[in-house]
């Protein structure tokens, strides 16, 4: 990850332009060359940004225009009492850590199977790219289609096979609703992390492997102490960046369950989407934004801390 | 290397475990849009269709919403594509020829746009765009995924402009170009395929996007094919599934026909999505 990171960087000859040809092509021209892109990125993602959290110690609500007033902490208070909001959390949690980890391992194997130089491979590479490219509803509407109680093929797959006697109803039901959400999750999010880790083996040496497999060390040795030590750092920027993703997805989840049943889908984001644009209160749904984020990032800095200082 | 067979075989079994994971949903999206009527209510489904139907199809192309949906859709996505591209492109050559503090700024902000939940921003945005008249508009959406789309293009095309080797640009330059000639004949030309990479990476996402499209967007008149296949499912969608699958799929093809074009590209693209910063 890293080291794919960095070599657009390691490519620029910048450094070792003379002194000269750098003050022609001062920097003046280059701040303006940045002019068209801060501009639409400063009114429509940073003051946004900074104007959410004024918004989350305001009672800003959808009908009321520009008159809202400051009420100070008033809607960390509310929000700290409201067991709905930490229910939804507590679902983004589960969701999120599900799907992470799954998609990591899954796509973990399916990396590892594509670099091990299999007949047939070919086959599987736009299959696991496709869900990429496909708008998130239409992801949706095919889960759906497998999950449908009555003509649904899930069902009668089970049924044929023995294990349920009458169709379940994967999307409707309590307890099912949410492992049912979290295959899709993982099924859409493969891709990704398969690219992500599929490219950090392709940057590890095979010279530690030859070596390793010359001293005698098997398939799962090797993976313990030459593949998964290289790859270290790129799975941990994927896992983290997976889990932040997951946590704030909302489509996939939106279509498939609008929440339901009985909230039991009911994602932070769709949470917070009901409480702006359903009840309309856009201060409160601001204060719940922040401190979601405020929230994760606490939890992802501390795994990454851990991880950083393991690795030093 | 030497691998067991006995490991081989087993990395077959794993390999067809996956392809079946993976592209059975497809096939069953596949499947449903092309069964007749009656099959896709059938009790007892097949992989396949008995019998191959264009049914579904004709029902979702005679949709009157169907078209005024895709031709927004494409509106917003070539314009997203278009505007992003050409915004980001001063920016991406000066990041990649300029090693300045603003490029450090510039790659934070584009880490942090990773990781940045949109519930955060949507309301003031919504707030943004309802005081500058846009809210509901295709424009508005436009602006919405441009600044979505930014972070990542700029680092596309930083990428794809550090990998003009500078000498070529000092060599025109002694040659007697001047600086705008250097940039049109030598820089531009070069680029072009990673221009239209970004462009593609751009129009792909803005086809896909959801979230936006539903807060910015109520009129049904202005809106795009994902918000009208969520409307399907929430209403009509669960007894019509046969043109519900195929509105999915005609929805899908866009974005899928430029995936196929570009896909070596666009990997490359997704990877410095996932790892950017």
């Amino acid at each position: 990850m890293t080291a794919a990171a960095q070599a657009p960087a390691t490519i620029d000859p910048g450094p070792t332009t003379p002194p000269a040809a750098r003050r022609r092509r001062g920097t003046p021209v280059g701040l303006w060359l940045l002019v068209p892109s801060l501009l639409p990125v400063i009114a429509f993602s940073v003051y946004p940004l900074l104007n959410g959290i004024w918004l989350g110690f305001t009672d800003a609500r959808a009908g009321a225009g520009v008159q809202f007033a400051f009420n100070g902490v008033q809607n960390y208070e509310r929000l700290f009492d409201d067991g709905l909001f930490w229910n939804s959390f507590g679902i983004g949690l589960v969701w999120a850590f599900s799907v992470t980890i799954l998609q990591f391992l899954l796509s973990l194997g399916l990396a590892l199977l594509l670099n091990a130089g299999l007949r047939f491979q070919w086959l599987v590479r736009p299959l696991a790219l496709v869900p990429w490219a496909m708008p998130s509803v239409v992801v949706a509407i095919l889960w759906k289609l497998i999950y449908q109680p009555d003509a649904g093929i899930l069902n009668a797959f089970l049924k044929n096979l023995g294990i349920i006697d009458t169709n379940i109803n994967w999307l409707g039901s309590f307890t099912l609703a949410l492992p049912a959400v979290i295959v899709v999750g993982v099924w859409a999010g493969m891709p990704q992390t398969t690219i992500a880790l599929l490219a950090g083996l392709q940057n590890t040496s095979t010279d530690l492997h030859e070596a390793a497999s010359l001293d005698g060390a098997g398939a799962w040795q090797r993976f313990r102490s030459v593949t998964l030590p290289a790859l270290k750092p790129v799975i941990i920027a994927i896992t983290s960046l997976d889990f932040v993703w997951n946590f704030n997805s909302f489509g996939l989840v939106y279509v498939l369950t609008e929440g339901g049943p009985g909230g039991r889908t009911k994602l932070p984001m769709l949470f917070a989407y009901e409480s702006a644009f359903s009840s309309g209160e856009f201060g409160y749904a601001a204060a719940m934004g922040n401190a979601m984020v405020v929230l994760i990032l606490a939890m992802l800095g501390v795994y990454l801390w851990r991880q950083l200082k393991e690795n030093t | 290397m030497r691998t067991r067979p006995i490991t081989r075989v087993g990395q077959y079994v794993a390999l067809l475990a996956y392809i079946v994971f993976l592209g059975f949903p497809l096939l069953w999206l596949f499947s449903t849009a092309f069964k007749s009527p009656r099959e896709v209510i059938s009790l007892d489904p097949t992989l396949l269709p008995r019998t191959w139907s264009l049914d579904s199809f004709r029902v979702a192309l005679d949709n009157t919403e169907l078209f005024p949906s895709l031709l927004n859709s494409l509106i917003v996505a070539v314009s997203t594509a278009i505007l992003t591209t050409v915004i980001a492109l001063p920016a991406a050559y000066a990041l990649a020829r300029h090693r300045s503090k603003l490029r450090t700024v510039t790659v934070g902000w584009i880490l942090v746009s990773q990781v940045f939940p949109f519930v955060l921003i949507v309301i003031p945005v919504f707030i943004v765009l309802r005081n500058l008249g846009l809210l509901n508009t295709l424009p508005g959406l436009v602006l919405v995924y441009v600044v979505w789309a930014l972070p990542f293009t700029l680092w596309m095309l930083q990428g794809y402009v550090s990998a003009i080797p500078r000498d070529l640009e000092e060599a025109a330059a002694t040659d007697g170009a001047s600086r705008g000639q250097v940039l049109l004949r030598v820089i531009f030309p070069l680029l072009a395929p990673g221009l239209v990479a970004t462009a593609m990476f751009a129009f792909i996402s803005a086809w896909n996007e959801f979230f936006f499209a539903l807060v910015v967007i109520t009129d049904p008149a202005k809106e795009t094919a994902p918000l009208l296949l969520a409307r399907y499912v929430g209403g009509e969608g669960l007894v019509n599934l046969g043109p519900l699958a195929a509105t999915a799929l005609i929805t899908t093809l866009p974005s899928l026909l430029i995936f196929a074009v570009a896909q070596r590209k666009l990997v490359s693209g997704m990877l410095a999505g996932s790892v950017k910063g």
